[in-house]
This record gives C-alpha cells, structure tokens and sequence, in this order.
C-alpha cells in the first residue's frame, strides 16, 4: 500500500467574526450526543465539548472592549504526539492519532482517573459526574454515530472524528483515497452563521487553515501569519487550534506575559 | 476436629493461595470490568436509512432555511440550507436546538381542558371533537347575542396562510380584532406608510452597503433574521464596511463594531437629528436624491436646525458634539451608508419619531431603494382568496372599534397595538373581551406590567391557546387546541424578517406529529364548517392542505421541491409607484403623519428620587425571548455571570453598585414602578454608570425544569409607554430602585 501523507486536521477561528453566539455550542452537543441537566449554571460540570468564553481588555467604561473566544479540544501534538493528556493517561484511553492529529478519547477504556483534567491546561476534557438523562421522548433525537456516555468516564471534542470516518468510508465506496477539503467538516464549522471557523489540514497547502495560518514547521506548527495565536503557546503544548485577531489585546489574552512582554516579541 | 491458631492459620493462608490461583477472582475482576461498563439505561441510538429533509424554520420571523437530518424515522440534527438565500448554510443557536422542542416534555400532548382554577396547570384531556364543540358552542353563542366583535385573536404570525385564515375567520364571524403580536416591524411598516405612502415591510441591502449606523439595533442579538446578519457582519468584516453602534451598553454588537458610542439611553432619536442637523447645515445630503424624489425637507430642516445644534444634541445624548460633527460626515460621505434602528431584536416597537428621524438620514443619503439602502418590500401577494360575504352580524360587529383602538382617529396609522389590550379589557365592564384565541404567541409572558395584565386576563371569561408547547399564555388557558410543531406541518412563511426581497418560505413536516394535534388551519376550518353560513361560505375548501394546494396552484410542487420562492431579480421601487404619498415623493414630513416625526424621543416611566436608576432590558442571541423559550441546550450556553442557580444577575456600573453599598455578586433587591425582584448584582465595565441592565428571556414558570423558574422575567419589571404620535409601544426601559437586602 501506498503510504499517503500524514494529515494534521486543525482549526483557525477568526476572532474578529465570532460574534458570541454559541451556535458553535450548540451544534456540538447536537452532534455529539453531549448530556445537559437541569441546572447548568456551575460551570465546573456543565459538559460543554466547544465552550465560548469571554475576553475582556480591562479598562473602565467606555474604553472597555470585550472578545469572544470559542474553546475546543485543541488537539495538542506537544512534542511527536506527547499531548498533556495522553501522556498521563494510565489507560491508554486518550491516544494521539499519528495519522490524523485528532487526540481521541476511548469512553470504554476510561476509568474516569481524572489525570488527563488535571494535565490539560485548555480545561478541554469534562468529566461525567452523573449517568446522562434525557427527559422521556427525547433521546428520539440522539445521533448513532457518536454513543453516548456513562457516569464515570472523560469526554472531550473529537473534532467530529465520526465524521471522519463517514467521510472515508464514502470515499473509499467511491475508490477514492483522499478526502476532498469540503468532505470533512466539524459540526461547528458547519454551524457557525458568522463563517468564524475553517476546518482543514494544516498539511495541505491547498487548504484554508493552511494558508490562513501558514504554520512554521520550524517551529513546531508556530503560525506565520502576524494575526495568527495559538492558546498558551509557550506552554510547548503545539496546539492545533489557531486563533485570528486584529485587536492587539486579544492576541495577548492568549498567553501569560510579563508586562515589559508581548505575543511577538516575547518567545 | 480441633481447630487451633496453627490451623486456622493454615487454612486462611492455604484457602487464600488457592483463591489466588484459581480463575476465580481474574473471572470476577473481569466480569467487574465489563458490568461497570455496561450501562443499560445509557440510551443506544438506533440506525436506519439516512434521509435529508429541507424545511424552513419557523422559531423566529427570520424565515431561515433549514436541513433536517433523518435516521430511519427520527430526526437527530438540524442544520442551514446551503445556497439558501436567507440563511446561506447557517444556523443560530435556537434553529439547532429544534427538534429539543420537538420531542421535549414541553409538548401539549392532546387537546386539554382546564380541571383547576385558572393558571393551576391541572388539566384534562378530551378528544378533538369534544374540544371543538366547546369552541363552537361558545362562539355561536356570542354571535347570537350580537357580540361576535368580543372575540379577539392575538397572533404571532400574519401575512401567511395561517395568519390570513384566522383574520378571514374572524372578519366573516364579525370581529375586527385580530390583533399581531408586537415588533419592530409595526414601526418600520408604518415609516414607510407615512414617508413614502407604501403598505410595505422594510428590507435592508446589509450586503452592500459599506457603512452601517446602528442606532441600538442588536445586528448581533437577533435582530431581522439573524443568520442573515451574522454572515454580513463576516462580509463586512472582509470588506471593510464599517459599523457604528449607539447604545448606552456594550452588547455584542457594540463590541464588534468599529465604533461604539455610548448614548443617554433613550436619546438615540435625538442624535438622528442631530447628524441630519450636521448633514444639512454641510449640505453633505444627496442633491439627487433629495432634490428630485423628496418633499417637505425644507419645513423639515428649518425644524432641525433649529433644534437640534449639535450642542443641544450633547446635552440631550452625552455625545460630544466634536464626535456628531465627524460622524455625520462621515456617515454622508461613505458610498453606500446605512441607518437601521430598533433596538436589540426589536421585539418592542419604538416610537415613530425615532423610527422617521433614522430613516429620514437614510433619505438625506438617498439611500431609499437603492444598492445597499433601505428598500420598500411589498407584502406577499400570493393569497388572492374570493371576497368574505358577510352577513348583518358580521357586517355590525366589523363596525365595532377594535379593543385596541388601532385605525381608530386617536391610533389611526397604528394597525396592531397589542400593549393596549390589558389595559381596554380591566378598564371596561363587561370585558369588552368574551373570547380570546392566542396563536404562535406567549402574551402571558411577553406584556409588560403584569398587575394589569393579570386583571385583564381574570376579566375574559373564555381563553383558547393553540400552542404546541405548554408556555405561560396555554398554561393560563381554559382550553389548549395544540397545533403540530413547525417539524411536523405544511406552512408558509410569508417573509424573512428584514430581508430585502420578495420571499416565500414552505415549512414541511419532517416526521409524524408526534401527539394527538392537529394543524391550526385545520382548526380554524373545522371550526367554520361547525359554525355553518355565512362563516362555513368563506372557507371552501376540505382541510388546509387543500386550502394551500388551491392558494399556490402549480407553484406548490417547485415549492415543495426547493422549500422557498424568491424574487431574486427584484427591484425596489418599480413594480409599482416607488411613493404613495400625496406629493408622489418621499416625504420627510408628511402632511399626513401630524408631525409624528416631530417627537423623537419618549421618556421612561416613573419619577425621582424614588427611583434613581434606568432599567435597561437588554437582548441576546443565546436567550429566547418571544414565544419560544430557551429549550436545554440553549439555556445551558448562558454564562454564569447572567445565571446562577435560578438567580440572574443584573449588570450594574462598578461606581454605581459603589454608591449602592453592593459588590459583585451581592444580593439586591430591583424595584420600578411595575414590580420588584430579588436579583444579584453583575459589575460590567460596558454599561453606563446609573443603568441596571437585565437580560431579557428568563423567569420563565411555564415549560420545563430545564427552563422554568430561573432568572427573573424583564418584561414583569416594565410596563408600555405609549408614543404619542402613534400610539406604538416605545418603551425601551423604566426608572429603577436598587437596594441591598
């Protein structure tokens, strides 16, 4: 068999669009299956695979501005695949996909240790505290291709991994190996009204994430773009979820800087 | 056989080994492992055949395209339409989460009728036949005392099939008042009435246009349709448009935008005029526009330059008057720029004089149905049912004034003023509503001053919801007719709320009803057949997909087959006289409007010192609050600094929580002249100091646990103010008192 190129699907979201809507949210735990209860307010345990946070740069009205951030799984290849979280994981339940770049997460191997919570610095990964509930009637809705989970177990995005694999299993129907860019999309990319998210290989440079985010094989997937930040990125956790700003602030709120610091001059 | 320590010893050590070796516990351990994992009441989704579905959305005026996803017999995901051309392949956040409405507990499962008192939520099921007959006997009672204009209908949906049903039964019954619930779009349709003499909704060119004055509009809170907005605030974002927005808070569109100014809330009119008074003075106006296609703008810019200095302007609104002189020139100067006002998603009206003063810059621009402008769109023109014959009764009860007094000398631009209502009913004896039908509307929940509301409700002696979802409107009902949800019927979709062309939407049913239902237009012709002639004569036809079938004709099955109809070449302004009015051109005053436009702003209710603050309501995307409530999914994005346990929080300025004595978090009493509620207190940086904001679409105690019972409803907390020149409902916020318990 012929060996194909390695893909490394990541995310760029373009902060300046994101308008704070949550559709992302939501179209996730559409997708994905995701549980809700009836009290969702502490925030801790509401299961929430894309979670939109909210920025603020801080200063008194009217100077304050505000930014949305959509949060999920940041697929972290660290070093050669050492993610934070699959390198604690006793059980091997979380695992970095060579092929892919999607770190999975395996519900019937998870023992639901926590250790992986504890190790990613995204606050990515939730834990499943109670069984899921869905009122009477309406687990009518729950898609087949993503099973739900049970009490006990971690659950994070898979970047729609089953979607993936739907996509593969059409294509290789169609005696076709390589997955055209539109063939595989997350949920959110999907759903996004503002068009803030593009989903890609970030190896291929016919694909949008790569060009947008041009990353710097160099330096560990580093983007070239100048409006271009990943999370935490000194953290060396080589995220492949790439954010776009034109607000100076905001590029700053992706990391922990010193004050004399800044998100380029700083690394 | 004795048994010493030796031995006792032995046979604990020996019995443990021999355990240890044997398969036992490795089998225990094992089967431990599996049962662990094998979870019995975790759902397993059942496959099937994998279909597509294209509908339309019926949970906002938006008129969104909409693929449902189908697993065998379910549906498991709704997602946009791509190529649609509302909605382009996007969704929002409350489309997503239909089909949680869909097959949620909220559902009315069969007609009910009420067991306990009023608002107990004890009810009883009967059969659809019984249900209807109690209507009918009801109804043919009132006609044969000559009181069929008693019976009213408020209705969230107009224009359409459904909509025109209900008003041509009422109008054969004898009853003027079919009464459409509120919105920006009563304000807009009777702007353009006034100054351009067109019975037209507005639509907006946002795709074009490449500079945007947002006087409050929520362009990213919901107003128009949403997604629609969404994607051009994206093309904005790509092309340079720019974005100005007035409102005295930081919503998301002011954070987005590229501008904000933070105005005295409520003063947004006066700073329209203000900028008119700059372009006007600079004579920055479109000379082709206004030269040729205007009338009246001389008596118009004596009035506002006399009026509105730009430093009179700063005093009014707090902007400064440097930054009105640059705005309003730049606002002239760009190539395609736009006003838009209503604030937040435009759920409550506005005045008229607000309404006229933003639309008037967009004439001074000449941006009047033109690339990028404000176009003029007619309403749908697919309905062309035979005259209504109507009998002496009919005849005498269309002459009775509606209770809402719109059309009525003191209203008479006004079509629909449902805020009135509470307010006619308790006032009169006997209640001058004897029947009320509630269609696709929660007013229960969405009228301010509920005191009122409440004596109102108490004084109609009959109240019919035909909601497919047990809200606070059918929870207060004495009958529930519910209608399929919008997944499960055929209905057109007259229009797409803001948008700049001629639409038609087809929603679909994409399963099975789901409980024993049954479409409100079948509803509505049932009960006409029952009702025998005249009223049985206007509704020829056998169930309402006939009755569709006969208004469509041959359009139905391209209908059908593309699930909407736009007139994509559509040009504004010239498939008929672009200016009804008596000069033939637009009218900046309108001899008829008795300057209406004159008065642009409305005060807030209530007095000094007793309430000190203003009470802002403020919108969001990821709150509900029309006649949906939030379903789970939704609810659950609401951050906590909005909702926590069922408390809200209210945003209130660092300094002005300082001078109350309150600090994040704390609990607070919130008092205005209508009511008062336990809040907490959020500090934001983004409000005005001496403004409380309250996020609007909570303090729900209808629907389900997962919504009812949280938060505080903002609508209990205010109360109409009626624009003088028109009577629409102006409101935008009420004096406030908040104190530390």
């Amino acid at each position: 068999m012929k060996h194909e190129q390695a893909k490394k699907y990541g995310m760029v979201i373009d902060l300046d669009k994101c308008t704070g809507c949550g559709a992302c949210m939501v179209a996730c735990m559409a997708e994905n299956n995701v549980p809700f209860k009836e009290d969702e307010t502490n925030k801790l345990d509401s299961i929430t695979w894309m979670r939109v946070y909210q920025l603020t740069n801080g200063k008194p009205f009217p100077d304050t501005d505000i930014c949305y951030l959509p949060r999920p799984c940041m697929h972290c290849e660290g070093d050669h695949g050492h993610s934070p979280c699959v390198t604690v994981c006793p059980a091997i339940a979380t695992d970095y996909g060579l092929d892919t770049g999607i770190v999975s997460q395996i519900y019937t191997r998870c023992f639901g240790c926590r250790y992986c919570m504890a190790a990613c610095p995204y606050h990515a990964r939730y834990f499943n505290w109670w069984d899921p509930v869905w009122p009477n009637g309406m687990e009518k809705y729950l898609n087949p291709n993503v099973s739900p989970r049970m009490r006990g177990v971690v659950e994070k995005c898979s970047f729609c991994y089953h979607r993936y694999q739907l996509a593969k299993d059409r294509a290789f129907m169609e005696d076709r190996r390589e997955l055209e860019e539109e063939e595989y999309q997350t949920a959110c990319t999907q759903a996004c009204p503002a068009g803030a998210i593009v989903f890609g290989d970030l190896n291929n440079e016919t694909h949008r994430v790569h060009q947008i985010v041009q990353p710097d094989p160099a330096h560990a997937g580093r983007p070239k773009n100048p409006k271009a930040f990943r999370l935490l990125e000194r953290l060396g956790t080589n995220p492949k979820v790439y954010y776009l700003s034109s607000r100076e602030w905001v590029r700053r709120a992706g990391d922990n800087y010193l004050p004399h610091e800044g998100p380029s001059g700083g690394h | 056989m004795k048994m010493d320590r030796r031995s006792f010893l032995s046979f604990l050590i020996g019995g443990a080994a021999g355990t240890t070796l044997s398969p036992l516990p490795w089998k225990l351990t094992d089967d431990l492992a599996i049962w662990s994992q094998n979870w019995p009441w975790t759902p397993v989704p059942a496959g099937g055949e994998v279909t597509f579905v294209e509908t339309t959305c019926m949970l906002c005026p938006g008129g969104c395209g909409v693929t449902v996803r189908k697993v065998g017999d379910r549906a498991v995901k709704i997602e946009g339409t791509p190529g649609h051309p509302v909605n382009g392949g996007g969704i929002c956040i409350l489309g997503l989460s239909g089909l949680q409405l869909l097959y949620g507990p909220t559902r009315v499962p069969a007609p009910l009728r009420r067991a306990g008192g009023r608002g107990e939520n004890r009810w009883e099921k009967i059969s659809w036949d019984d249900a209807l007959a109690l209507v009918v006997e009801k109804l043919a009672a009132l006609r044969e005392n000559r009181l069929s204009h008693t019976l009213a209908c408020i209705s969230g949906t107009d224009g359409g099939t459904v909509g025109r049903l209900m008003e041509r039964f009422l109008t054969v019954y004898g009853s003027p008042n079919f009464i459409r619930t509120p919105s920006m779009r009563d304000a807009y349709e009777m702007t353009l009435h006034l100054m351009q003499g067109v019975q037209a909704s507005a639509g907006f060119d946002v795709e074009n246009t490449d500079f945007i004055l947002s006087f409050g509009s929520g362009i990213l809170e919901g107003w128009g349709s949403p997604v629609r907005m969404f994607r051009a605030h994206s093309a904005w974002k790509e092309n340079g448009a720019k974005v100005v927005q007035i409102e005295p808070r930081l919503s998301n569109t002011a954070a987005k935008s590229d501008k904000w100014l933070p105005v005295n809330p409520g003063t947004e009119g006066a700073l329209a005029l203000g900028l008119a008074h700059v372009i006007l003075k600079e004579s920055l106006h479109r000379r082709e526009f206004v030269d040729f296609y205007a009338w009246g703008l001389d008596r118009w810019k004596n009035e506002v330059l006399s009026k509105w200095t730009p430093e009179e302007v700063e005093a009014v609104t707090g902007i400064d008057k440097s930054t009105t002189v640059a705005l309003a020139r730049s606002f002239a100067g760009a190539g395609r720029p736009l006003a838009l006002c209503g604030r937040g998603k435009g759920s409550i009206p506005g005045s008229i004089g607000e309404f006229m003063a933003v639309h008037a810059l967009n004439a001074l621009v000449g941006n009047i149905n033109r690339k990028g402008g404000v176009w003029a769109v007619p309403g749908p023109d697919y309905i062309r049912w035979p005259e209504v014959e109507m009998d002496a009764t009919a005849a005498a009860g269309m002459q009775q004034p509606r209770v809402d007094g719109a059309g009525t000398e003191k209203y008479i631009f006004a079509r629909h003023l449902l805020h009135r209502v509470p307010e006619m009913v308790a006032a009169a004896d006997p209640s001058l509503v004897q029947a009320l039908f509630i269609l696709e509307a929660n007013p229960y929940y969405t009228l301010s001053d509920p005191a009122l509301l409440k004596k109102a409700w108490d004084k109609i002696p009959f109240i019919v919801s035909f909601s497919s979802f047990m809200d606070e409107t059918a929870q207060n009902a004495d009958l529930i007719l519910p209608n399929h949800m919008y997944l499960e019927r055929y209905e057109d979709v007259p229009y797409a709320e803001g948008f700049n062309k001629p639409y038609i939407g087809l929603a679909k049913p994409v399963v099975h009803p789901q409980f024993s239902t049954m479409h409100a237009g079948d509803v509505i012709l049932r009960l006409a057949k029952a009702l025998g002639d005249p009223v049985q004569k206007a509704f020829p036809w056998e169930d309402y997909e006939g009755c569709l079938d006969e208004t469509f004709g041959d359009a139905l099955e391209t209908l059908r087959e593309t699930g909407y109809r736009v007139e994509a070449d559509f040009a504004p302004g010239s498939g008929y006289p672009a200016f009804g009015t008596a000069s033939g051109r637009f009218e900046f005053i309108s001899e008829e409007s008795r300057d209406a436009g004159m008065q642009a702003m409305v005060q807030p209710q209530g007095e000094e010192p007793a309430f000190p603050l203003i009470l802002i309501p403020f919108d969001s995307q990821r709150l509900a609050n029309g006649y949906i409530g939030d379903p789970p999914f939704v609810i659950k994005t609401v951050p906590d600094t909005v909702l926590k346990g069922d408390a809200l929080f209210v945003e209130v300025h660092p300094e002005t929580a300082k001078a109350i004595g309150l600090s994040e978090g704390k609990a607070a009493l919130l008092a205005t002249p209508k009511g008062q509620a336990r809040v907490r207190v959020h500090l934001f940086e983004g409000i005005m100091p001496g403004l409380v904001g309250i996020p609007t679409g909570l303090g729900h105690h209808a629907y389900d646990g997962y919504l009812a019972g949280k938060g505080v409803n903002a609508n209990a907390l205010m109360g109409p103010v009626e624009d003088g020149a028109s009577g629409l409902n102006a409101a935008w916020g009420i004096r406030a008192k908040l104190s530390r318990v």
